[in-house]
């Protein structure tokens, strides 16, 4: 049996997180996340009258799914403390995603208001889980402020580009001292298990498994993806060579 | 008196207080989050802050997302 992941002293079986953003009706939403196995999952803030319904929260309740509030659409620090704020009004957590992202196309993370962000909400007596950039750097600071998990990027949200410095993520990887967990960016299994190849704690995804053709198969592909990955990491690969070497005796 | 809620203008009645405006809009007191001008007001207050004319209202709760 592999260890638990242990968040901020919390438990999980599981090493998949997900998100409930872009599922196209709650029954698809349900199956996707029966099938992932996840015992932690996104959720957004918005006014009542937004489209999307407030299902979600009823849904995950009903599922024994730990609710993450996000702090998504936020550009700066203020916005983000008070969105966290109200997360925790609304849903009875101060867990939190911090997100401040610094443009709409690119949405990309903004360094310097999300550790203004960060070192706040920490002092507030929040267990903040940053989306960063894949940023060895930045993961550090955000853990010295006080952050329960660092969460970089593999490639921008929703782009399905996968991980595109793996290097990056192994230097985090190397010097965190709490969970590691890749967010944003995957596609498809290859990427959720490189992610734990690399030695993340676990991965994050909405996007792949929400607007895939079939969400629950692709729910079920991320699980057993993280769980391979996991297996393979801590089972110790074979070197690269770049000459053949024999498998088969000689004679 | 006119308050915004939500970002749309909306009359109540005068010294109105958050519970009251819940009330009418048929909002539970569970489940969601209330900013007033920019304020987070706290479940324990919605009976005891008076909204004033004007006041920005933001009322929020958890959707699909992330």
């Amino acid at each position: 049996m592999d260890d638990p992941l242990v968040i901020a002293g919390r438990e999980y079986s599981s090493r998949l997180i997900t998100g409930t953003g872009g599922a196209t009706n709650l029954a698809v939403l349900e199956r996707a996340l029966v099938a992932s196995g996840t015992e932690l999952t996104t959720v957004a803030l918005r006014r009542v009258d937004a489209d999307g319904g407030t299902g979600v929260l009823d849904l995950l309740r009903r599922l024994g799914i730990d609710p993450l509030p996000n702090t998504a659409g936020c550009r700066t620090a203020a916005e983000a403390v008070l969105t966290a704020r109200l997360a925790r009004e609304a849903l009875g957590t101060d867990w939190v995603k911090l997100e401040v992202v610094a443009d709409d196309r690119t949405l990309l993370p903004e360094p310097v208001e999300l550790l203004d962000a960060a070192s706040t909400l920490v002092a507030d007596g929040f267990t903040v889980l940053p989306y960063t950039n894949d940023d060895p750097v930045l993961a550090l600071r955000l853990e010295e402020t006080g952050c329960v998990a660092v969460m970089p990027l593999g490639s921008p949200i929703g782009t399905g580009l996968g991980i595109r410095n793996p290097h990056n993520i192994e230097l985090i990887v190397a010097r965190a001292g709490v969970p590691v967990i890749l967010d944003a960016g995957i596609g498809t299994a290859s990427d959720a298990a490189l992610a734990m190849e690399l030695g993340c704690d676990a991965v994050l995804l909405a996007t792949s498994v929400t607007r895939a053709t079939d969400p629950e198969r692709m729910a079920a592909a991320m699980r057993h993806a993280v769980t391979a990955g996991r297996l393979a990491r801590s089972a110790g690969r074979v070197p690269q060579r770049f000459w053949a070497h024999a498998s088969s005796p000689p004679r | 008196m006119e308050v915004r809620v939500n970002g749309v203008a909306r009359s109540v009645a005068a010294g109105a207080t958050v519970a009251e405006l819940l009330a009418v809009l048929e909002l539970p007191a569970s489940g969601i989050a209330v900013a007033v001008d920019g304020e987070v007001c706290t479940r324990a207050s919605h009976e005891r802050t008076v909204l004033a004319p004007g006041a920005d209202v933001e009322i929020l709760t958890a959707v699909q997302g992330g």
